[in-house]
């Protein structure tokens, strides 16, 4: 008999299709092991296996009857609490939002219900997506399924998408949704050695998803592999009237236009990316990373993005300036918590609310972006901050007249202890090194697992695409995974 | 350019975040080294460049000027827009009085 639990998006619809096994079956199999994991690993806020059930009757009840079955039929996966789910409750992991029940639903979690796709739960993330660990949670840290050999100390899932990452690497779900503003799907797909793609900038519908840095902000899947990857991608994208930034696009087929034959192919390794002082096993994973391509057929070029070392420091002036400007509508009057002291008027009950709500990292982020958009810094801040960003973008624009995909390593590093970086934000912040560029350029990117590092834990390698060739970073992220054969998998302890 | 308590204290109210005065001298060192970091992007030359605006160029859409098209955002919804509220009166949202 098959464990239900280790099969992903593409075998498990393959099997309820072929009546090997029925939807029901699936989802009582990952809520049970929802339920198991949830004291340990606390990867959800809020679990819902009634809703997976009762979409895994659906779909049982639709093969019976002979109905089509959409492309995520039987597929129960884990939804970021990011997006809004009509009925269930919606936080974005911030005690200002606890207890917030949606009236409607996100495009993209409706597009994959649509697709026959179920709910297990709502995913613990970093408060509003700030973060890169999942530390900064109102609802306590997820905790990553792998740990270091003969050494329980807890890890770090990554972040924001902490909850999703630890779900699909401990097997608690087949593939779970991601959103990515710096980096939050990719460096969590990395430290957990699972796969994920953040697609070009309006490919997926922000309408129904908490808004961080609206520039930045896209939804993107997260699974065991390429494949599943390209298939939750295609549910998930489409053009979307209710979001002004959508693309308004055909999705592409990328599911059945899969290959990982590179040959034709340029691959371009960007000279910035190698800093000083860079982990030997990430080098050395990225040097394998050029191997397998060129093994796959891709010709190996050397390119330059001379802007990189700016990307950090500009994103950390206009996510939290779009964040300050976002998270205004927290003001205790219209929905999420409400703090009201004694005798107080309204403008006290909105500084009283928001500093009871927000988390200390959320309240520096608006902090920094209230002051440099603020009166006499404007210019000198975000204005200059805006302007480096397009010669962000003109460095890949120029380097894409060279290559047709770009390598590089995810994160600098394998995942960190919990409480490791904590203590300083900006020691945090640098672990975004590698993801922030391509999220400036609003370009679309993918982490696929490469090998394990010295201490056992995965390393994740980036491919960076042409703005709306999603297609170029799967093929070339198929090719990595092909050849990096990554079978490892957390043992469970939990 | 760095900042001393008091800045800190007005960029607060500026947030409206209400923050003690241990919350505030935590604060100061903590902006301070931010700040310090992004303050290199002085150094990059960005002579004749534009402020990027739109990171995938697209065009403005308005939607079509039909009432109600989507029943979701359209009218009538006042009890599901109320739903959430923590304080809604006669149909509206209650505030504290803020008129003497």
């Amino acid at each position: 008999m098959t464990n239900l639990t280790d099969l992903g998006i593409a075998a498990i619809r393959k099997g309820v299709v072929d009546g090997e096994f029925t939807a029901t079956e699936v989802a009582t199999a990952f809520n049970a092991a929802v339920a198991e994991a949830q004291v340990s690993l606390n990867a959800f806020i809020v679990i819902t296996p009634e809703k997976a059930l009762e979409a895994a009757a659906k779909i049982d009840a639709d093969r019976a009857a002979g109905t089509p079955l959409g492309t995520m039929a039987g597929v129960p996966i884990g939804m970021k609490d990011l997006f809004a789910t009509h009925g269930v409750q919606t936080t974005a992991a911030s005690k200002i939002l606890e207890g917030f029940m949606p009236q409607y639903e996100s495009t993209v979690s409706q597009k994959l219900w649509d697709a026959g796709a179920g709910m297990l739960g709502k995913l613990n993330l970093d408060q509003f997506a700030m973060g890169s660990s999942n530390e900064t949670s109102a609802f306590g840290n997820v905790v990553s399924p792998w740990r270091r050999p003969n050494d329980t100390a807890p890890l770090a899932p990554g972040g924001s998408s902490g909850g999703s990452s630890t779900a699909v690497s401990a097997r608690l779900a087949p593939a779970a949704t991601g959103t990515d503003t710096g980096g939050s799907i990719r460096q969590p797909a990395a430290f957990t050695g699972i796969s994920g793609i953040k697609p070009t900038y309006g490919r997926c519908s922000r309408w129904g998803v908490v808004a961080f840095a609206s520039s930045l902000d896209q939804a993107g899947p997260m699974a065991r592999d390429v494949t599943d990857c390209a298939i939750m991608l295609e549910a998930m994208a489409g053009f979307d009237p209710k979001d002004s930034t959508s693309l308004n696009l055909p999705v592409p087929e990328w599911t059945a236009n899969l290959s990982g034959d590179m040959k034709g192919k340029k691959v371009g390794i960007p000279r910035e990316y190698r800093l000083d002082g860079i982990d030997p096993d990430v080098a050395k994973s990225w040097d394998d990373g050029i191997a397998w391509l060129k093994d796959a057929g891709a010709e190996i070029v050397d390119i330059s993005l001379p802007h990189t070392k700016y990307a950090l420091p500009t994103y950390y002036i206009i996510a939290p300036a779009e964040a300050s400007s976002n998270l205004a509508r927290y003001d205790g009057v219209r929905y999420g918590l409400r703090d009201l002291p004694d005798g107080a008027g309204l403008q006290d009950m909105y500084a009283a609310t928001r500093a009871a709500g927000f988390g200390p990292e959320v309240k520096r982020r608006i902090m920094i972006g209230t002051y440099v958009l603020s009166a006499g810094f404007y210019d000198a801040y975000y204005t200059q901050a805006q302007k480096v960003r397009a010669l962000i973008a003109r460095d890949f624009t120029e380097a894409f007249k060279l290559c047709d995909v770009i390598l590089a390593p995810t994160a600098p590093s394998s995942a960190f202890a919990l409480g490791e970086k904590s203590a300083d934000p900006l020691e945090m912040y640098l672990n975004d090194v590698f993801s922030v560029p391509a999220s400036l350029a609003g370009l679309p990117a993918m982490s696929v697992p490469a090998g394990l590092d010295r201490s056992g834990l995965p390393l994740g390698l980036q491919v960076i695409g042409k703005a709306f060739d999603e297609q170029g970073v799967l093929n070339a992220s198929l090719a990595l995974e092909q050849r990096a054969q990554f079978t490892a998998r957390p043992a469970k302890w939990w | 350019m760095s900042v001393d308590t008091a800045t800190v204290a007005k960029i607060a109210s500026l947030a409206r975040i209400k923050v003690s005065e241990t919350e505030l001298q935590a604060m100061v060192p903590e902006l301070n080294g931010i700040l310090a970091w992004v303050e290199q992007l002085s150094e990059v030359d960005v002579t004749g460049i534009e402020p990027m605006t739109a990171v995938i160029p697209n065009t403005q859409r308005l939607r079509e000027d039909i009432v109600n098209a989507d029943p979701l955002t359209g009218g009538d919804r006042r009890d599901a827009v109320l739903a959430n509220a923590p304080a809604p009166e006669h149909g509206f949202f209650g505030v504290p009085k803020v008129i003497e």
